[in-house]
């Protein structure tokens, strides 16, 4: 073990994460219609499954890029030996194309100044490696996805400090907690190189308010640092108050061609919009020409397959298609994020409120035994073995409240969906009969039951806070 | 030039030199790039000789995917596999495809080794593979011992963003360019005095920029040495299955089974980009013998998976048996009669290169073309050659070799017929140099005797040639 890394044997790849936990019991023990009906079923992935046939569809009607041919000629060749990190010319065009569709072309997007990477993984590794040194940081808005840990810290060696979001405004940014991360990072004497936001927000699936947006772009123009905004959720927006991207807000403000300009960068992928995480399809777009330099010649450690590019490329200029798919998908998203959220209420549930994503950020506080991190994972481990759902819990994501839990609902079919929703009916009703909940607070202690509940669920709020778990 | 307020924002890696393309190595390149040869289009421009690709098979492989149509997810056959495909990110990959990629490494080995399946890690290319073993086993400013010459890319790989440094050990033509155990405890030793940790060997086998390939007991020796270190062996095989003549490749997968040694030190790079000709597809494979390189590299390959797409029509080729057999040995024999064509051709003009039996390129002897053997007149030479002779070739320095007036050529990467126009070009350029060599030699004579003596340059001058008052100056005067 001496010879390796400190990489290697260090475990800031986050796997030992709870998140990741919960798919390793979903793994040993899957769902399945069929062959294991009472098996767990997935709700910690994060994957759109609702529109493959309108791809099936589309590659049934264009066998040319299938069969590697373009006019009936073969290309093969070409794509086998095409290895140029600018990537495919016809790709890039479409892909910005694309983007720009989805912002409603409020905002275009010129394709020199889009880097392509396997996935968005490798792209926001890409952007921390040109943007801050070891030791240095960067600011994220709490909750989080999981895997930042990973993909921003493990091999970069750039600090993660959380700006604290709380549910008090709907998990909103707020001026008081940017300067209050920022202060953090100056007492652990970290320099903050940074601001990254996930727009659409993973794990709350809301998007930026106009208002969050500006006081994002006014906060590293005073500071002069950076901010990265992950879009990579941008095609799943599916209601109101829709989506703006960051773009918009700086040209808005006359941003164009200002410093600011060159200190923001987007991560795109295809990954959540298209439903296609296999195909590695991730993009960096940055105004600042230095910045694509060297995130190109970076890309050259995660290139996307030129074989996926000659596909989607024809995919993504067939504009038809596209408008199509982005409206259906949109639709079809909504349809099921409200299937899950009714069926929560009904079960006496409450979500945030929220217009994207594939997930619903779902208020259990009420039935935490304390409101603690402890008791946090006391529910989720009942969720995953006794429920037999696997969800992630708050804490994996870095909330500061305990009681929150991400819920996926586009990797599954209809009746899969309402299962799980009636499993956790289930569990809900059994859960406040037997006194789990913190209004009926469980203890070995039988002569506490005879309390009023009032007097329990004040002496347990005094007693059990406990310090964040991370 | 000072960084403008915004430059300073970036990290240094974003603005250092590291990556590397600001070296010679690229100059070729850009020239091609502005000017490339086409039979028909552009008979005048540059060949490009400086690309080290495979693309003698594509018939093969073309004809086994219009033949398997399952294996495309596109294709009406295999479009029902699309949703499966299209959703599955798994870091171990597909089981099929690892145990297919198992396989032909096995096979590319002649079948004398086989391959655990679950020790086969992606990553984008062997670049990404190289970067990522470089971040498994050592930390910033720790070393690797590289044998040189070597691919050039290996600082940016290896080093750029892993700020792991490397230490050639240099080898050179008096012994063939072969890496002895002397010159690795040299600069072993060295790197010791200097306070440099050294963590390993990273060797090229079969060899670019040379084409050779790595004889046992040298193989058995550096096993040995990194054992008796306790250091570890990165062994970047990359061209394994480019090999086409005698003597025939040893893997350090082979020589691990027949002497003891620590597995936790040997690791192996592959990929498909110079066996299979298909660099677009980023196929990178890690295979480590250490279970610690194979969880940690594993988890690093999220940043660089190969696209689902890629591993699904690559399991199916891989596995068909009778395909790889097939493939295997017909290239084998393409690259053979190309190496032969080409280096014949050479030979016909006076020109040696490095005897080879693998690759995709041959190591050219140009050291009686320089004026000086020095770096600059290789310099000059191979500027000539680009902008004259019309040829990317790339100059031996780019793989800081030590001896000037190595180029290394590159025969796979084009047809027949442009091989020709190649070697007609450089027949046509020697038969020019030794004109003028025979014509400066003559003019030297001739200021000689009209002026007072003055001394010729040491590369005109050979022990055979006559004095100026030789019997055969005065006839020719």
């Amino acid at each position: 073990m001496r010879h390796l890394s400190t990489k290697a044997t260090c475990n800031s790849h986050g796997q030992d994460s709870s998140y990741f936990l919960g798919w390793e019991e979903y793994e040993k023990n899957p769902y399945d219609e069929v062959q294991n009906p009472k098996g767990i079923i997935q709700m910690g992935l994060a994957e759109n499954q609702l529109s493959f046939d309108l791809l099936e569809l589309w590659l049934e009607k264009n066998p040319e890029p299938a069969g590697f041919k373009r006019d009936g000629k073969s290309i093969f060749r070409e794509l086998a030996l095409f290895q140029d990190y600018h990537g495919l010319p016809a790709f890039k065009k479409a892909l910005v194309e694309f983007m720009a569709e989805i912002r409603g072309n409020r905002v275009s997007f010129d394709p020199n100044h889009m880097v392509l990477t396997a996935g968005a993984t490798s792209a926001n590794e890409t952007l921390m490696f040109c943007l801050a040194e070891p030791g240095e940081a960067f600011l994220l808005p709490t909750p989080y996805y999981p895997g930042f840990d990973r993909d921003l810290k493990w091999r970069t060696g750039v600090e993660i400090v959380p700006i604290h979001c709380t549910s008090s405004n709907d998990f909103q940014i707020t001026e008081t907690a940017l300067e209050a991360a920022y202060h953090e990072a100056q007492q652990r004497n970290l320099r903050v190189k940074g601001v990254l936001v996930t727009n659409p927000s993973n794990p709350l699936g809301t998007t930026l308010s106009r208002s969050e947006l500006n006081l994002l772009i006014s906060f590293i123009t005073t500071k002069g640092i950076h901010l990265i905004s992950d879009e990579i959720y941008s095609g799943t927006v599916f209601s109101s108050p829709g989506f703006v991207s960051v773009m918009e807000v700086l040209k808005d403000r006359n941003c164009d061609e200002t410093e600011v300009w060159d200190r923001v960068h987007i991560v795109n992928s295809l990954s959540k919009d298209l439903g296609l995480p296999g195909f590695r399809v991730g993009a960096i777009y940055s105004n600042d020409d230095m910045v694509v330099a060297a995130a190109t010649k970076m890309s050259s450690f995660g290139l996307m397959s030129s074989q996926t590019q000659y596909l989607l490329s024809a995919l993504l200029s067939d504009k038809k298609f596209t408008k199509n798919y982005i409206s259906e998908n949109q639709k079809r998203l909504k349809k099921r994020q409200n299937m899950l959220v009714m069926g929560l209420k009904r079960a006496g549930i409450s979500c945030l409120k929220s217009n994207a994503g594939l997930f619903c950020w779902v208020n259990m506080r009420h039935l935490l035994r304390s409101d603690t991190f402890e008791a946090e994972m006391e529910l989720w481990k009942k969720i995953v073995y006794d429920v037999r759902l696997n969800i992630s819990p708050g804490s994996s994501c870095h909330c500061t409240e305990p009681g929150w839990f991400r819920v996926c609902f586009a990797n599954m079919t209809e009746e899969t969906l309402d299962l799980a929703i009636q499993r956790l009916k289930d569990f809900v009703v059994e859960h406040t009969a037997n006194g789990h909940s913190k209004s009926n607070n469980s203890s070995k202690n039988s002569k506490r039951k005879l309390l009023p509940k009032w007097v329990l669920r004040l002496s347990s709020r005094d007693r059990d806070h406990e310090p964040d778990e991370r | 030039m000072a960084l403008s307020k915004n430059q300073q924002l970036l990290s240094k890696i974003a603005t250092n030199d590291r990556h590397g393309e600001n070296s010679p190595y690229f100059d070729g390149w850009k020239a091609y790039d502005k000017n490339p040869y086409h039979p028909i289009d552009n008979p005048e421009g540059v060949i490009q000789m400086g690309l080290a690709e495979n693309q003698l098979c594509f018939d093969l492989i073309q004809k086994w995917i219009r033949r398997n149509p399952k294996a495309s997810i596109c294709t009406a056959e295999g479009v029902h596999e699309f949703k499966n495909i299209a959703i599955f990110q798994d870091y171990n990959g597909f089981k099929e495809f690892r145990q297919a990629v198992a396989n032909f490494m096995g096979k590319a080995r002649g079948g004398r080794v086989t391959f655990d399946p679950t020790r086969i890690v992606m990553s984008g290319g062997a670049t990404g593979a190289n970067e990522t073993v470089m971040f498994c086993l050592a930390n910033p400013g720790d070393a690797f011992l590289v044998p040189s010459p070597c691919y050039p890319a290996f600082d940016r790989d290896c080093g750029w963003r892993t700020g792991v440094q490397l230490i050639p050990v240099n080898c050179d033509s008096s012994n063939n360019f072969l890496i002895t155990k002397a010159a690795l405890e040299a600069a072993y030793e060295r790197a010791q005095q200097d306070h440099i940790n050294v963590k390993g060997l990273i060797i090229a086998n079969p060899s670019n920029p040379l084409g050779t390939v790595l004889d046992r007991d040298t193989l058995r020796s550096l096993v040995s040495f990194i054992n008796e270190k306790k250091i570890h062996l990165v062994s970047d095989e990359i061209y394994a299955a480019s090999v086409f003549s005698t003597p025939s490749f040893v893997s350090v997968s082979e020589i691990i089974e027949e002497m003891e040694c620590d597995r936790d030190l040997i690791h192996i790079v592959y990929s498909l980009s110079k066996d299979m000709g298909l660099p677009g597809f980023r196929v990178g494979i890690v295979y480590s013998y250490n279970d610690a390189v194979v969880n940690c590299g594993r988890k690093m390959s999220s940043f660089g998976l190969v696209s689902s797409q890629t591993q699904h029509l690559l399991a199916s080729m891989l596995s068909d048996n009778e395909f790889v057999d097939n493939f295997l040995k017909e290239n084998s024999k393409r690259l053979a009669k190309r190496h032969s064509m080409f280096t014949k051709g050479l030979e016909k003009v006076g020109i040696a290169c490095l005897k080879s039996s693998a690759g995709l390129f041959v190591w050219m002897d140009l050291r009686r073309l320089l004026k000086e053997q020095t770096l600059e007149s290789e310099m000059n030479l191979w500027r000539v050659i680009i902008n004259e002779v019309k040829l990317n070739v790339s100059p031996g320095s780019s793989f800081h070799c030590s001896e000037p007036g190595w180029f290394r050529v590159c025969f796979a990467n084009m047809d027949d017929d442009t091989v020709e126009v190649a070697l007609e070009r450089i027949r046509v350029f020697v038969e020019k140099q030794q004109v003028k060599s025979k014509r400066k030699f003559q003019n030297n004579l001739n200021l000689k005797l009209s002026y007072t003596p003055r001394r010729y340059d040491e590369s005109v001058m050979s022990p055979h040639m006559m004095s100026p008052r030789s019997p055969l100056v005065r006839a020719r005067t």
